[in-house]
């Protein structure tokens, strides 16, 4: 495996009293988009500001290409790390027009190389027609997509985007978080995402960090984060879902309220152990035939499906996402079955640690 | 937590067993606090001035001069406050938060009394009232008798005078406050089962209250200032026994003893001022967004208009109109060469100082950008500290440090400089401009740095990772997006050097007379008519700043698009 572009390896970031970013450490392959994803306030904008440059490091090291940009002695300015960003409200120069904000950071090369690049970055992005409007003439994701251009222009080494849709509407922000994954893909660029939006993670990013209190819980593909969650916060955080207690009853079953449930890899727990087991609404489907009956006791329309929220006879709920014809009133017993391909489960008394 | 300790910082890694000393400045506040020393050392020479008392000296002060001077400033200090509260409250609440005939005019046109210096405001007020003025010859042509009128060379007339010409800083205020705050306060106060004018005086305007202070504490700075309004008047203030002190009795330590009183009540006000605005900050996150005015119905309505209207007339129609009928009937003598040099020794100067104090303003906005700690923050108030200092006091702190300059720099270089010589910066522009620009840093800084806060983290940040870095981020990003903020504050700095009388007056080059010059000559000889050109000159270049303000505020008033 070749070398990461990208290495954190135990960064640290504390502020008078209080640890922001706590001993957090991945990496990036070349070519990949990685993603950390975390509530407000979990420390997921300084990381990225670690990066950039505009944070010194506590403890810890980042090292980019072979380079050491940051550790608790060096400070390689942001200027000339090579690091591009583009920020939360995109931080146009309202004084320059499209193509001149574009063209910014390409000071260093000559006049008609300047003026090739702008083009190819504005035919990258779709904007060619609007070269010479000014930014507040444009839409949101119009000047999105212009910070976007503007951050590639320079080649960096490295790309940043900090909660880059926020400030659109959410159907802008599924339609462009698939455009700028091509355009990034199409560059060739290594980015990181930082996010609060699982859906943009997932959509956008190859792998994903959840964080939680400045460190990560878990670095892993998207489809891993939702199919094996290492803990309860990442379980909680990612998708929607349920814990029930439960008992280790063979190397990959374990027995539940709702019966014997069963995956196709080892849970790793010892026959007998209490453990919790996690439900997502699509482990759980309706069937009239299944002897198994649950209440329903509350229930959201989405459009294509229904998600019940479902008590079973101990008084423990399930949510079941069911499709949207099963119209079931409250109060209705409903037959349900068990589809567990990924069985997730978690000691009773095991701590948070990231994996 | 204790990893924070076994991790050497990059200092104390590198010189085991030293600490940085404490007062270590970054190169950003080294800049500000070589800033400030233009305000500091003047400050300091005066206040230095208790060291070497003269008891001949101080005993003819404190017993022919310090009672009436102390007496006449606090009868000025509490006459004006008064005055421009009882102006300009009732007018900030009319406007801001009631309709009636003539309010959009109102809202504006009450500021352009900021375009007339106190100066001519007093003399053309004089000319109006005076026994054969206009007003009291048309009394007399029309009811025999004129008599009953107070006379306005009197203590009353400074403080009518004064309080015309600067309520309006206490109007801007107020006008502000009410416009964001009053009607809300009003429907809360009448849910609660108060009448609307129990509502203002127990709701809005206690609310309104640091506002006010602030606008009162600004006009009581620019009443201690000023020196050219209180001579015309020849009411013993503190700005002009300085001046005869020092132009009169050749006496520069008792000018300058003078000077550190007058610099100790400043800073009263100033400690004042500051405490309020605390408090206004805390209010400020808080205003929201203007709201319907009250419509006024029938003779409230005439009588808002009418008081209104009468405020307007007496401080700025009728004076300007007076100084029009003047310069009408004076301008074929007086608009010969002399007075295009006035103007051109004003305006050159004014663009001197303007320069210089837009290229200042532009380094401390940006050194407390690139370095945002409360030491540099520390730093540029103090640099801009001199907005606060008379510039009667400024005029006597420059000149002593410089005459010892000159006078060490004569001992030193002796035969080398030509036989004769005896001065070297005493009495060049250099010290003058020094003066202005101690006196109005603040205000060129005030507008660099409101344009400065528009310009967003991360639009510096972007152009930081594009490559970009120290003076030329400075010029690619910052200076571009502040074009309209320098603007503003050169166009202020270039006003205010303009209207300035006594630093121009006691630190000007031999052959440097400009309008206010003129004026101060014109008018210390009681030639109102003949002080009149210069003095339109001057009332029509303040207009540009105030409808600057007028147009920019209006539009802040106007509903969010």
């Amino acid at each position: 495996m070749t070398p990461p572009l990208l290495q954190l390896d135990a960064i640290s970031q504390r502020y008078a009293r209080q640890t922001v970013v706590d001993q957090l450490s991945f990496s990036l392959q070349r070519g990949e988009i990685g993603c950390l994803l975390g509530g407000s306030g979990c420390g997921k904008t300084t990381v990225l500001r670690c990066i950039a440059g505009f944070e010194t490091l506590s403890a810890g090291r980042i090292v980019l290409d072979g380079q050491l940009l940051a550790d608790t002695r060096l400070h390689t300015p942001a200027h000339t790390r090579q690091i591009g960003m583009v920020f939360q409200d995109y931080g146009l120069f309202p004084h320059l027009t499209v193509a001149g904000n574009i063209g910014f950071g390409l000071s260093a090369l000559a006049r008609d190389e300047q003026a090739r690049r702008t083009s190819d970055m504005l035919a990258l992005v779709g904007l060619a027609n609007l070269a010479d409007s000014y930014p507040h003439e444009l839409s949101g994701g119009q000047q999105q997509r212009v910070a976007l251009a503007r951050a590639l222009a320079p080649r960096p080494r490295l790309l940043l985007l900090d909660e880059p849709f926020s400030n659109l509407d959410v159907a802008l922000r599924e339609r462009l978080g698939q455009e700028v994954r091509d355009i990034l893909k199409a560059a060739g660029a290594t980015a990181i995402l930082v996010t609060h939006d699982q859906n943009e993670a997932f959509a956008m990013a190859d792998k994903v960090g959840v964080m939680d209190q400045g460190r990560i819980m878990q670095w892993d593909t998207p489809y891993n984060l939702y199919h094996q969650p290492a803990n309860r916060t990442v379980a909680s955080f990612i998708g929607q879902g349920v814990l029930l207690p439960g008992v280790v009853c063979a190397d990959a079953c374990i027995q539940i309220e709702l019966g014997e449930a069963c995956s196709m890899r080892p849970h790793g727990f010892v026959a007998g152990t209490p453990v919790e087991v996690l439900l997502r609404p699509d482990d759980v489907i309706h069937d009239d035939s299944s002897p198994l009956q649950a209440t329903v006791v509350g229930r959201a329309f989405r459009g294509a499906e229904f998600l019940y929220t479902l008590a079973l006879p101990s008084g423990h709920t399930l949510l079941a996402q069911v499709a949207s014809h099963h119209n079931h009133a409250l109060g209705e017993s409903i037959g349900i079955r068990l589809d567990t391909a990924h069985l997730v489960a978690f000691g009773v008394s095991a701590p948070d640690a990231p994996r | 937590m204790n990893s924070n300790s076994l991790s050497p910082s990059p200092a104390t890694a590198a010189l085991p067993g030293w600490r940085l000393p404490r007062f270590a400045l970054s190169r950003w506040q080294w800049l500000a606090a070589g800033l400030s020393l233009v305000t500091l050392i003047p400050l300091a020479v005066i206040l230095a001035s208790f060291l070497h008392i003269d008891g001949e000296i101080w005993a003819h002060l404190s017993e022919f001069v310090l009672p009436r001077l102390l007496a006449n400033t606090a009868l000025l200090l509490v006459g004006v406050s008064l005055g421009v509260l009882l102006l300009g409250v009732p007018l900030g609440w009319l406007v801001a938060v009631h309709e009636f005939p003539g309010r959009w005019l109102f809202s504006w046109a009450l500021m352009l009394p900021l375009a007339m210096p106190a100066y001519v405001m007093a003399f053309t007020q004089i000319g109006l009232f005076d026994f054969t003025g206009v007003v009291q010859t048309w009394l007399r042509d029309t009811w025999g008798s004129s008599a009953w009128m107070p006379p306005i060379r009197s203590r009353g007339g400074v403080l009518l005078v004064m309080s015309l010409a600067l309520y309006p800083y206490v109007f801007l205020l107020a006008r502000d406050a009410f416009a964001t705050q009053g009607r809300r306060a009003l429907e809360a106060a009448q849910s609660l089962g108060l009448n609307p004018w129990q509502g203002f005086w127990r709701v809005a305007l206690p609310m309104a209250r640091p506002w006010l202070m602030g606008g009162v504490s600004l006009a009581l700075m620019e009443a201690l200032a000023d020196f050219g309004a209180v001579s015309i008047f020849s009411f013993d203030a503190f700005t002009t026994a300085i001046y005869k002190a020092w132009f009169g009795m050749f006496s520069l330590s008792a000018a300058s003893q003078l000077a550190s009183l007058l610099v100790l009540l400043v800073f009263v006000l100033i400690w004042l001022e500051q405490h309020i605005r605390g408090r206004r900050a805390y209010h400020a996150g808080r205003l929201a967004a203007p709201q319907p005015r009250l419509p006024l119905r029938g003779a409230s309505a005439w009588l808002a208009c009418g008081f209104a209207s009468l405020v307007l007339l007496l401080a700025f129609v009728l004076p300007f109109g007076q100084l029009l009928v003047w310069a009408a009937r004076v301008w074929q003598a007086d608009l010969d060469a002399r007075y295009i040099d006035f103007v051109w020794h004003s305006l050159a100067l004014a663009g001197m100082a303007g320069a210089l104090v837009v290229c200042v303003a532009l380094a401390l906005s940006y050194a407390q950008r690139r370095d945002p700690q409360p030491r540099t923050r520390l730093l540029v108030r103090l640099a801009t500290l001199g907005y606060a200092v008379p510039g009667t006091v400024l005029a006597v702190g420059l000149f002593i440090p410089v005459a010892w300059l000159d006078n060490l720099l004569l001992a030193w270089l002796g035969e080398a400089l030509p036989s004769g010589t005896t001065a070297i910066f005493k009495g060049t522009l250099a010290v003058m401009l020094l003066a202005y620009l101690a006196r109005f840093a603040a205000v060129g800084f005030s507008s660099v740095d409101a344009a400065m806060q528009r310009i967003t983290r991360s639009q510096e940040e972007t152009a930081r990772t594009l490559g970009e870095s120290g003076w030329r981020l400075l010029r690619r990003v910052h200076v571009p997006m502040l074009r309209g903020g320098l603007f503003t504050a050169l166009l202020m700095v270039l006003v205010d050097v303009m209207k300035e009388m006594p630093i121009t007056l006691m630190t000007r080059p031999f052959g440097w007379d400009t309008l206010a010059v003129r004026i101060f000559e014109m008018t210390s000889e009681g030639e109102w008519e003949r002080a009149a050109l210069p003095a339109v000159t001057l009332v029509l270049t303040g207009l540009l700043p105030v409808l600057l303000l007028a147009h920019s505020s209006s539009s802040a008033q106007a509903p969010s698009r």
